[in-house]
């Protein structure tokens, strides 16, 4: 079994700010992290080898720096790293991203096909979780997002539970297929000193517009159809109000309930109460 | 099991800079950091000495993520709202050879691990060590925390910073002994540049620092201090723990205080705070000092009490200690002996540098300020009274006033008292 | 003379690399950087820049003319807190009640033929999203902005009560495919279904909510019809001069606003977040048209199979999914106190969760711990019971919609995030909220 992850370097945004007074984004100091869904789904690679054989392959888009994410992200015991790195990739949006790590992970394919690709369900930067069910239609790969668990994989399929709203789905889907991780998936494990030492002193091949033959009508921002027109700092949450209930509990709890009746913080569902 | 040269647990300047030397003199090493990176939980003030660093990497200022070239060197006295303040500034030092900078160490430990690994060390992050390996009574490695976590060593080099746990395990150091620690706390606060250059009458990219006693401390035997960086400024203060406990301060309270003095208020107008940091300082000097060698192993950095408290020099003396712990150890390799003997050649060589002769010069002031915590608490008082009823303009007769400044002082610390403190304070420098 | 960057405000986005006529700009890593060569100062990226990281060296005519702001040599056009945010957003931005006027004369059409808003309806294991039907509301003024229709499409198997909801709820077009393969929902035979849909039928705006139904199926149509996407909408609107969707976002968990465009590519597609727009009113009996389609996949050509749902009730739900919360700290004392919570929990309806000293000290498992090492959740309310409030807590909860706490300190840092801090002993105040709120259950008052 060939496994492959998409893994994104992503600033930690609980440090990213945006300055109100001018308006600008505030990253001076932010550490770069392994998006953590990709860790778990990293993990979840790694623990799949270990019970059927196979390989891992880590492939990430981004620039030279996230060479750093990916030695890092060698130490869960992976075997490739591959940073796809050109200027011409910079800029993508979801839809051009999706489309260059699909060409990648089919150049991969050539020589040594993917059984299954294995993507965090989103980036914490981006919030988006478009770029995994992208690939999986670019590929033509089933798509299961969402997945806490991975109940099994026999005779080519693979049976895995899914979050959903209303609960868990249980779902299976013909492999070759694409997975993306909730952090639910498994817990990440502490790497051996020896998988540390190797992936320190790892250097992940990097391939560039050369290396990895994309259209260049479809990625970076020509082939991004998104733009970003405007950013601005969301409205500040200003302290409410502040109800003394020290004397007379009884009232002010009162008062409280009504305030969630007037403002709908409650929902009642109108069909179940006889619609009106 | 992995074997390596030589081993350098901790990666701070002390453990970089062997790791450097020790890579650089060609044998093989592996630096071990139980942060993310080099730098994530590193702590200092923010000030790095150009020598000892040039020693190190020759002509780093022209790649290393410096902030700004210290310029101008401020001292200050507090006392109450008041302030009397000293500077020396000479502006070619923004320039090389320069004389200090300004740093962030997140960055700069980082930049400094690269070039480690320049050299060819291998640096292992997130990983602790727990301790040394032995045969028989031969030091030959180091156990960590991680499964299969045993590392082979000829030499190991312990720049574990303050908490010298592993130099304890090895025989070397005792625990730490309460009054020989300092508590640091350190707020880095966000400023535009322009702001910056402005409020210390800088040209664009110069840097200065100030130094402030007295109460800025609350009287207790420390400093504050408040450094320019590129658009941040890093103010913090530290004191000796012994005293806060006693006069029940927390470091952050102290802090607090300090940045609510009109002076200090005024210079961060406007910043917004965007790290907070808390370390412990090693001031226990000259006659703290562990054992600094035995076979297989060395002590430097923090680890060692290579600190000079006085003149808030320590990443210097770390980086010194660190280059030439390096150079003795692959020398040491390479002729095929890491006895005790041998290794005594890094002792005989930190003891010929400035690194213990200027700890050795100092070895009573910590004595002298702890018998006498008076110092810091009268003198800025005096020094201030003093300055104010000389610049005020009330027509006093000069010479009266004179006479009135001496007797101000007089009431406040008696003849005898002045003398003794003179006295005291010449034999602790001399 | 060029164009200046200042680097400390350009965030990367590209905007300008688009926009120069001239090819003159570049993003070297992640900053825009200009040709000196090629920059002939026409001020069109200056325009574009959504963070004023751009200036010209000289106040050019075409910009000042504009904007009556001379942009000075090197000084950055800084961000002008009195100038008025796009009015899509102004409502979010400042929390006002929305007030829209505009005339509703009819835009010109679309030269190529896409027009309409269309709703795609969640509809799963026999339940409709109710996020649905919020954007039938939403999508309603953006065709009246357009001067266009609004449309519903409805997936699934036996769907016909869900067209009549679509209709009741506004929708004048019903696009539906009904087929015993759209039984349960899966990827692929939904995507290949819309995507059918759009391609027959061009509509210029899709919706759909951003639940993982939403967020599952639109990356899926939006890469076969090579068109953008932006996920969890929380503002939309029409931008009157170009009548492109606006659609904004939040970006970098939440610290910042973002208003997405897709200018070239049809449809414009957005997921937007449950339970931010308002449910319209249902009018029974509305009528419409229903226009029907065939799927055309067979159940063995679909390589997903549902094997089984475990529905989940208010104790089972996942923490990040749940609607309301009722969270305990240390605060309440013992396990024993647990009670007291979870009777308020059981009126409501709510799910139980609590901050990493609870879930310490054992009352609580860790799949219920809210916070930065346990789950970040967004719920309708959050009511929280003896909780202090320490940052590791508030960045799991601070963007509930509504929080009510309970605390005896009335210094505690819950209460900076609170829209409503009770300060009081918790023991007297939730038993009278439970009291309360089963009494006006009981009689019926709640609507």
């Amino acid at each position: 079994m060939h496994y492959l992850i998409c893994l994104k370097q992503v600033p930690d945004t609980s440090e990213v700010r945006i300055d109100p007074e001018t308006n600008t984004l505030m990253r001076e100091g932010v550490p770069s992290i392994i998006n953590p869904y990709d860790a778990h789904a990293l993990e979840e690679a790694i623990r799949l080898k270990e019970s059927f054989g196979g390989k891992v392959t880590i492939i990430c888009m981004g620039p030279p720096q996230a060479k750093e994410a990916l030695k890092k992200a060698m130490s869960f015991g992976a075997d490739r790293a591959i940073l796809l790195s050109d200027r011409s990739f910079a800029g993508s949006d979801s839809l051009a991203t999706a489309y260059i790590l699909t060409v990648a992970i089919q150049k991969i394919s050539e020589t040594d096909p993917v059984d299954i690709v294995l993507c965090g369900k989103e980036a914490i930067d981006g919030d988006t979780a478009q770029t995994g069910p992208g690939i999986a239609q670019r590929l033509g790969f089933p798509q299961l997002t969402y997945v806490i668990k991975i109940r099994e994989i026999d005779q080519g399929w693979i049976t895995v539970e899914r979050k959903t709203e209303g609960g868990r789905e249980v779902a299976k889907a013909k492999l070759p297929v694409l997975l993306t991780a909730e952090k639910e998936l498994n817990d990440l494990s502490y790497a051996s000193l020896p998988n540390m030492m190797k992936a320190s002193a790892y250097d992940p091949e990097v391939w560039d517009i050369k290396a990895l033959p994309c259209d260049p009508s479809q990625m970076g921002l020509k082939g991004s159809p998104t733009s970003v027109s405007r950013i601005f700092a969301p409205s500040a949450k200003t302290g409410g109000e502040i109800l003394d209930g020290t004397k007379d509990p009884t009232i002010v709890a009162g008062n409280v309930v009504e305030k969630m009746f007037q403002q709908n913080m409650i929902m009642v569902d109108p069909l179940a109460k006889g619609g009106k | 099991m992995e074997k390596f040269d030589v081993i350098v647990v901790g990666g701070g300047p002390a453990g970089l800079s062997a790791a450097i030397s020790a890579a650089k003199a060609g044998v093989r090493t592996c630096v071990i950091e139980r942060g993310d990176y080099p730098g994530t939980k590193n702590v200092m003030g923010g000030v790095l000495y150009t020598r000892s660093t040039e020693a190190v990497v020759p002509e780093f200022w022209k790649e290393a993520p410096l902030e700004r070239p210290i310029i101008e060197q401020r001292y200050g006295l507090i006392s109450g709202d008041e302030i009397l303040s000293m500077s020396y500034r000479d502006p070619a030092w923004d320039q090389p050879p320069y004389n200090a900078h300004t740093v962030l160490r997140v960055k700069f430990d980082r930049w400094l691990a690269q070039q480690a690994e320049k050299a060819g060390a291998l640096i292992i992050t997130e990983t602790v060590v727990q301790d040394l390996l032995y045969e028989g009574d031969d030091v030959v490695g180091v156990r960590t925390g991680r499964a299969e976590g045993d590392l082979g060593a000829k030499v190991v080099i312990l720049a574990e910073g303050v908490n010298n746990f592993i130099a304890q395990k090895a025989g070397l150091a005792r625990p730490l002994k309460s009054e020989n620690v300092a508590v640091a706390v350190k707020e880095v606060i966000s400023l535009p540049t322009e702001k910056i250059e402005d409020r210390f009458c800088l040209e664009p990219g110069q840097g200065a620092t100030i130094e402030l006693f007295g109460e800025s401390t609350q009287g207790m035997l420390g400093t504050a201090f408040i450094y320019t960086n590129k658009d941040s400024l890093s103010i913090g203060v530290g004191a000796l723990i012994e005293p806060l406990i006693r006069a029940k301060w927390t470091p952050n309270d102290l802090l607090d205080a300090l940045k609510a003095k009109p002076y200090v208020k005024r210079l961060l107008q406007g910043g917004e705070m965007k790290e907070y940091l808390a370390h412990m300082i090693p001031e226990g000097g000259y006659n703290a000092m562990p054992k600094l060698y035995r076979q297989g192993v060395m002590v430097v950095g923090d680890t060692a009490m290579f600190v000079n408290g006085l003149h808030r020099e320590g990443s210097n003396l770390a980086m010194a200690s660190g280059k030439i712990a390096g150079e003795v150890a692959a020398q040491a390799i390479k002729v095929g002996d890491v006895s005790e003997q041998t290794l005594n050649h890094y002792d005989d060589r930190v003891r010929d540098s400035f690194i213990i002769k200027d700890l050795h010069k100092y070895r009573k002031t910590g004595d002298f300020f702890e018998k006498n915590p008076h110092l810091f608490k009268i003198y800025p008082e005096i020094a201030s009274k003093a300055m104010k009823m000389f610049f005020t303009a009330d027509e006093t007769p000069k010479k009266e006033m004179q006479k009135q400044i001496l007797k101000m002082a007089m009431k406040k610390r008696t003849k005898r008292g002045l003398l003794s403190d003179m006295f005291g304070a010449w034999r602790a420098f001399k | 003379m060029t164009v200046i960057v200042d680097n400390g405000k350009c965030i990367g986005c590209g905007a300008c690399i688009v926009e120069c006529p001239l090819e003159a700009l570049d993003l070297i890593d992640g900053i825009a950087v200009v040709n000196p060569e090629k920059c002939k100062d026409n001020g069109s990226c200056v325009e574009v820049c959504p963070t004023n990281a751009l200036a010209l060296d000289k106040p050019a005519p075409s910009v000042t003319e504009k904007e009556q702001v001379p942009v000075e040599a090197g000084s950055k056009k800084e961000f002008n807190k009195d100038e008025p945010l796009p009015e899509s957003v102004q409502d979010y931005a400042q929390d006002n009640p929305r007030k829209i006027v505009k005339p509703k004369e009819a835009k010109p059409k679309d030269p190529n033929g896409w027009s309409g808003v269309w709703v795609v309806v969640e509809y799963n294991h026999g339940e409709i999203a109710p996020v649905s039907w919020e954007l039938m509301g939403e999508g309603r003024k953006l065709a009246d902005d357009l001067g266009c229709e609004l449309a519903s499409v409805v997936c699934g198997n036996q769907v016909d009560h869900v067209i009549t909801e679509a209709l009741a709820y506004g929708a004048e077009k019903v696009y539906v495919i009904d087929d015993p393969v759209l039984e349960y929902y899966r990827s692929e035979p939904y995507a290949e279904g819309i995507t059918k849909l759009v391609q027959k039928y061009k509509p210029e705006i899709m919706l759909m909510g951003a639940t993982a139904m939403g967020r599952d199926v639109f990356p899926a149509v939006a890469t076969k019809m090579q068109t953008g996407l932006t996920a969890d909408c929380t503002v939309l609107g029409i931008d009157p001069d170009t009548n492109l969707l606006l659609q904004t976002r939040p970006a970098f968990g939440g610290n910042i606003m973002a208003t997405i465009l897709c200018k070239k590519h049809r449809p414009q597609m957005a997921t937007v977040r449950p339970r931010v727009m308002k449910m319209p009113e249902r009018i029974e009996g509305r009528e419409g048209q229903v226009i029907r389609e065939e799927l055309g996949i067979k159940e063995e050509d679909v390589f997903t199979k549902v094997v089984e749902f475990i529905k989940a009730d208010a104790k089972s739900v996942f923490l990040d999914k749940a609607e309301i919360i009722v969270a305990v700290g240390l605060g309440i004392g013992s396990k024993k106190n647990m009670s007291i919570a979870e009777e308020l929990a059981e009126v409501l309806g709510a799910t139980m969760a609590g901050t990493r000293g609870a879930v310490e000290a054992g009352w609580l498992s860790h799949d219920y711990q809210v916070g930065q090492t346990g789950t970040t959740v967004r719920p309708k309310l959050y009511i929280s019971i003896g909780i202090s409030g320490a940052i590791q807590h508030l960045v799991g909860m601070e963007r509930s919609d509504y929080i009510i706490a309970i605390n005896n300190d009335c210094d505690a840092s819950i209460f900076r995030v609170a829209n409503y801090g009770i300060v009081g002993d918790l023991n007297e105040v939730v038993p009278a909220m439970t009291a309360e709120m089963k009494k006006r259950l009981q009689f019926g008052v709640a609507n």
